[in-house]
Parts: structure tokens; sequence; C-alpha cells
């Protein structure tokens, strides 16, 4: 019943001569790049605890509060990696359309200062907005969606309509946007960011607590599973091949066990003390014996990634635009001869990095709690490590959103963990540019084989 | 315009296409040089010629692909303007080109309606309705064609041909240009794609056949036009030469008695 194709000769043939794991992997429709990026970054957080907890002579088994796999620790990494993983989404797209982005920690550096000095200086000194005024965060980040949009669409229309080739245009584009962050106040670090604005960096306060949490958590549950029951439903009207039931249901609840582990780890991380107690005495509650214990949840910064992870799959997955991106991609000539206009799609690409990037720069400098120029510096780097490790070819016309972002995970674990490990800052460069050059190697081997 | 090859005469009324001293030049080389043609309803018209004669380069101006340095194109008598694909597919030209300009890394479905993607009503991609119509098309050219989740980079020459085929029947073409459709084709294949040219012939369609076989082009074709150096040699009703003659026209650019010279006419001392 699995299999209504009117030619079964083709696909029972083929069927039989797979091994257990191939079935196993036909019938989930699990990609095997991305299984082998998820057991690398497993292997990776394995390593990195289990070196930890030696170095401190504890046992790894034990997940002493100073070691990798603790909820402090993976709450924070998964803050850590939201800007670089928004800003992937986008490269993704760049990557696919055989262009590269090369700006984008400078676009994210002169958008932080002039999102900065919009709400430290220009919006309360020059509009006359009062402090914590809630317009001003709302007008500091539309101002810096309308410069990302800008900047995008600048340096896109270089590349589609002037046909300067984008690595050029972007290099360039390197070193003008962080000259331009410094220009914006000859260097000098803005700061403190507007109370609301600094929700979007994360800590206790910018995050959604447990019960909100667990609902988010839920919700997310129940999406997965009437995703994948009305993708059957779709497919069984046109009488479409089925996975078969038990595929579908490993499908559904691995996924969902993921999602609410996660929540899990996230509220068992508990405000610092310090700041449980400032805020038991402003509301009058009572400290218990032995501490007060409220969970961060989810960040908000993660929410945010999470969003905008969702709505770039929608967009590449199901929309128009999308499709147009891919087609380009795999072969820039049919798409013209299709009707495409491909200039105007490349533009938009840049368009939607430029947004992106202004998310980033959102997320950083609140989290900072200050926009200073050399805010995303190196940022370029971990993005296009994070797309090309998360299986976007250089060669254009493929990539998806969830590897990227599984890639800047990939990315910000090794990172934080070398942090961790008290790696010094010139070996974890060294680190981060010998895994980009081996990801890239691998996935030249992966592509001749496939 | 005073050289223009005259329509042949068994046909009355307005050509479907009417391409009128057409140029174009890449660098110093006149790929296409003052290149008249023409085409009528439920007719077949092969283009004939060695490599680099320019027939590809006279058909993608048809089709949009390259602008034209000089000439007119009229659409059922009236000047079409032509600049780009999109203004060819509105009049009704659907084209297989030689290459089959195909998004390799996308499946059959989605080549099928590159461009033209069918949308659910809210506004997103309808890739079930896409697979749904694929599988009729495709079921029409290439029955035991099965592989619709594969990206057509994956598929054999015949199944890629026959997608770049499907696409191009798919939207009630009244015009068809076919460059060398059955260059990976077996002999099945080629047979059904012969059956297709006869029976979209009957619904009244135009169709320009490029194709390197010859013995092809006297079953399926009712006119040729010679092409070499990028000029028209000749027209002719297929009944009115032999495939020898037609031969002739192609290596040594000689206009046989009973076809129309063109520009690029052998000019013998008469
Ligand atoms: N895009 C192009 N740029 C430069 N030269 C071209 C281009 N397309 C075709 N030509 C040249 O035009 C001539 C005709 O080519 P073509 O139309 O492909 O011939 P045919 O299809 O008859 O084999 C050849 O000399 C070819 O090299
Ligand atoms: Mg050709």
């Amino acid at each position: 019943m699995t299999d209504t194709t009117s030619n079964p000769q083709v696909d029972t043939a083929r069927a039989s001569e797979l091994g257990p794991i191939a079935r196993f992997l036909k019938a989930t429709e699990i990609d095997t790049r991305m299984l082998g990026m998820i057991g690398a970054l497993l292997l990776i957080w394995v390593g990195l605890h289990v070196i930890s907890s030696l170095r401190l002579g504890v046992n790894p088994l034990d997940f002493d509060s100073r070691t990798f796999l603790t909820p402090r620790n993976l709450w924070n990494l998964s803050v850590q990696t939201s800007a670089v993983a928004i800003m992937a989404c986008g490269m993704v797209l760049v990557i696919v359309m055989r262009n590269i982005d090369l700006s984008v920690g400078s676009a994210e550096g002169v958008i932080g200062m002039v999102m900065g000095f919009a709400q430290v200086h220009f919006l309360v000194r020059f509009v006359g907005l009062e402090l914590g005024n809630p317009w001003i965060w709302v007008l500091a980040l539309v101002i810096g969606l309308a410069l990302g949009l800008l900047i995008g669409a600048f340096q896109g229309f270089i590349i589609a309509y002037l046909e300067v080739p984008a690595f050029i245009v972007t290099l360039g584009g390197l070193l003008v946007w962080r000259g331009a962050a410094w220009w914006v106040t000859s260097g000098q670090t803005v700061a403190p960011m507007d109370a609301t604005f600094q929700l979007m960096g994360g800590g206790p306060a910018g995050s959604i607590g447990a019960t909100w949490s667990w609902i988010v958590g839920i919700v997310a549950c129940l999406a997965v599973v009437f995703a994948l029951f009305n993708g059957r439903v779709q497919r069984k009207r046109f009488r479409f091949p089925l996975r078969p039931i038990w595929a579908e249901t490993l499908m559904g609840a691995v996924t969902c066990a993921v999602i609410m582990g996660a929540v899990w780890l996230a509220n068992s991380y508990p405000w610092p003390v310090g700041i449980v107690n400032r805020y038991a005495a402003a509301n009058n509650i009572t400290v218990p014996e032995g501490g007060l214990f409220i969970a961060h949840g989810i960040a908000i910064p993660v929410l945010m990634a999470i969003a905008v992870g969702l709505i770039m799959t929608f967009i590449t997955n199901r929309t128009r635009f999308g499709r147009y991106v891919f087609a380009i991609g795999g072969n820039p000539e049919a798409a013209n001869l299709a009707g495409i206009n491909t200039r105007w799609i490349t533009m938009k690409v840049f368009m939607i990095m430029g947004v992106l990037a202004t998310i980033a720069a959102a997320i950083s400098s609140a989290r900072q709690n200050s926009s200073t120029n050399v805010l995303g510096t190196l940022d370029e780097l971990l993005v296009i490590a994070a797309a090309v490790i998360g299986g976007t070819s250089l060669a254009g016309g493929s990539g998806t959103i969830i590897g990227a972002m599984l890639g800047a995970l990939l990315m910000q674990s090794l990172q934080s963990g070398m942090v961790l490990l008290g790696v010094d800052s010139p070996l974890q460069s060294i680190v981060v540019g010998a895994v980009l050059v081996i990801a890239v190697w691998l996935d030249t081997v992966y592509r001749k084989r496939v | 315009m005073a050289d223009k090859t005259a329509p042949t005469t068994a046909h009355t009324g307005t050509p479907l296409v009417d391409m009128r001293n057409i140029s174009i030049a890449f660098g110093g080389i006149r790929a296409v040089d003052d290149a008249s043609i023409d085409l009528f309803p439920g007719e077949v018209v092969a283009l004939l010629g060695h490599n680099g004669a320019g027939k590809s380069t006279l058909i993608k101006i048809l089709s949009g692909a390259y602008k034209r340095d000089a000439g007119q194109i009229f659409v059922n008598g009236q000047e079409a303007s032509i600049s780009n694909p999109r203004d060819a597919k509105k009049y009704g030209i659907e084209t297989i080109y030689q290459t089959l300009a195909l998004a390799d890394n996308v499946d059959a479905a989605a080549n099928l309606f590159l461009g033209r993607e069918l949308m659910t009503a809210w506004g997103t991609l309808d890739d079930v309705a896409m697979e749904a119509e694929a599988r009729k098309v495709m079921g029409r050219l290439n029955p035991r064609f099965q592989r619709f989740k594969e990206p057509v980079i994956k598929l054999s020459g015949g199944q890629r041909q026959s997608v770049a085929i499907a696409r191009a029947i798919l939207f009630n073409a009244r015009i068809l240009i076919m460059d060398e459709p059955t260059a990976a084709l077996g002999p099945q294949e080629t047979a059904q794609v012969g059956e297709l040219v006869r029976q979209l012939k009957t619904d009244g369609i135009g169709i320009f056949l490029i194709s390197h076989d010859i013995h092809d082009v006297f079953e399926l074709a009712d006119r040729v036009c010679v092409m070499k150096n990028g000029q028209v040699v000749g027209t002719a009703r297929t009944t009115d030469v032999t495939q020898d003659e037609v031969l002739g026209m192609i290596i040594l650019g000689k206009c046989p008695p009973g076809a129309i010279p063109g520009p690029g006419a052998l000019k013998i001392a008469a």
C-alpha cells in the first residue's frame, strides 16, 4: 500500500536491492547528508563535554556545571548562534544563486551602529523622544531595516544590473561598510541600548519563561503533526506514493521529542541568584530556603532565529521567488529562457540578505547592550561556513535553510567549546578557518560520489 | 525587403509566422544573414543545414532568446515585438532548445512549469497539482517515466528530452520550435515524437523542426528550408524535391529547380 506508482517494476526492483539502512532512509526520506551533519554536531558536543570534564577531573556523566553539556552552556550556545543562523538563512539563497556576500559582517556593523546611534542619540536628542518611549526601539529597528534593505539593494543592483561579480562588490562592501561603521560616531561606542530593544539580546528578561516555553513547545509539536498529516492527505488526494505509516510516526515522534527536549533544557536553566533576589525583593516574594528557581525558558533571539528560519524555509520551498532562486542557481540560461527575470531576483536576494543582517545586528548589539564599530567582525566567515557546512553547494543550485542553521549551530558549538576549554583566540581563528576549508573539501568529495 | 522569398503558392491566407530578412552577428560572425522563412498553421517546416549554419540562432531569435540586429517578425500577419522569451510565449511560441534548457537541480514538474507555476489560493506553489499535471503530460510522451521526485540531472538523456518536449506542449503552443528534439532519444521514443508531431499538426499547430535525419524530415515535414553560412539556400515542398537534391542544397548550396532559391543559393553563371 505504500507504493501506488503505476509501474511497480521500476521501484520494487530498486527497493529490493537496498540494504536495511538504505531502505530505512528511503522510507523516511531523510537526507543522508543532514543525518551526517546531525551526527557531526552530536560528536562535537559529546567530545567537548568529555574533554571539558576530563580537564576539570570530573566524571563526564556527572554533568558538572562547568562542562559543555549543561543547560546553562547550551542555552548560551542557542543565544550566541542566533545572529549567525539568521544571516546564514540569507547566505543560502545568495550562494544557491552562485553568488557570495562577503560584506554581511560589515553591514551588520554599520547597521548596528546606526540603530545604536538612533536610539541613544538621534531619537532622544534630535527628535526629542523621552528615554523609554516605546517608539524609540520601534523607530530604531525601522531605520535599521531600511538601511539593511538599502545596502542590499545597492550591492544587488551593482551585481545584477551592472554585472560586477558579487565577490568583488561585496569585498568592496566589506571595507566600505566597516569604514562607515566607524564614521557614524567616529569610533565611539554607543550605550546603553533602549530597555525594550535589549530584550532582543536574551538574558533573564529577554527570555519567555517556563510556562510560555512549554506552550511554544506544544504548539510546535502540534504543528509538526499537522504538517505530516496534511502532507499525507495531499499526497493521497492525488494518489502519489506515500511514506510508510511507521516512518511518518517515527519522524513525528523524533521531531517532537527534540522540540520538547530543547524546551526542557531551556527551562532547566535558572536565573542567576543575584537577579532572582532582586526580582523577589521588587515583587515582594520571599525567597525560600535553598533559593528561588525561576527558569529562563527560550530566549527571544532564539525565537527570532526560529521565526526567520521558518519564514525563509517557506519562501524557498513554497513561493515562486524561492523556486526561481534555485532554478537560476541550477541553470541561469534555462531560467532566463523560461522567462524569469533573473536580474531582479538576484537583486531581491541581496535585499533579503540586508534585512537579515539588520536582524542579526539588532540581536548582537542588544546582547552586548552597546554598539561598537567592530560589531560583527568576521561574521561573514562564520555565516558562509555555516551555509556551506549545512550543505549549500558553492557551485550553486542546492542548499537548505535548516541545514545552514544547523551549520551555524555547529560552528558556534566549536567556538563556544574552545572558549570553554580556554583555547586562546588566535588558535580559535585557526580552527575556524581550517574547519571551513575541510568542510568545503568534504562537500566536494561527497558531491563526486553521489 | 524586395528580395523576400515569396511564400509557396499552395498556401493561401496569412502565415502563422513570417520572419523577414532577419540578420544577427556575434562579434564579426554573421550567424544569420538576411534570412526569411514562414510557417502556416498545421504545417511542419524543417530547417536543415550543417552545424554552424545558423539554424539554432535563427529560431532563438523567434523564441526571444536573442535580439535580432535587423529584420521583422510577423505573427498572424501582425508585426510582433519579441525581445525576450516572455514576449515570445505571449504569442504562443514554445521552444524545445537543442540544449534542452532545463534547470538541472529541480524536478520534472518544476521544470515543466518554470516561469508559469500553478499557485494555490494562498499564493503558494501548488506542487501537488503541478506534479499531477506533469504525470499526465509525461504519460502521453513517455508512459514508463516514474522519476517525478528526482532532479532532472539524474535522468537519462532521453528522459530529459521528454521533459523538454513535455514543457513545450503543456501550454497549448500555437507555434512550436523543435531544435533537434530526438537527438538523445532511442528509436521507440523518436517514433513517439513523430507521432506527437503529426497529432499537433492536425490540431493546427505550426512547427519548425530542426533535424539532421533527412529521412525523418521527409516523413514529417511539408517543406524544407536549407541554411548555409547563415543564409537561406532555398525553400521547397518535400513533394517537389528529392532527398538527394536536398543533400545537394545542404552540402553545395545548390538550389534545385523544385525549390525557391534564397540569398544563399549557389550562383552559377546561367
Ligand atoms: N551566443 C553566441 N555567441 C557567439 N557566436 C555564436 C553564438 N551562438 C551562435 N554563434 C555562432 O553562430 C553560428 C551559427 O550557430 P548555430 O545557430 O548554433 O548553428 P546550427 O544550429 O545551425 O548548428 C556559429 O558560427 C556559431 O559559432
Ligand atoms: Mg543548432
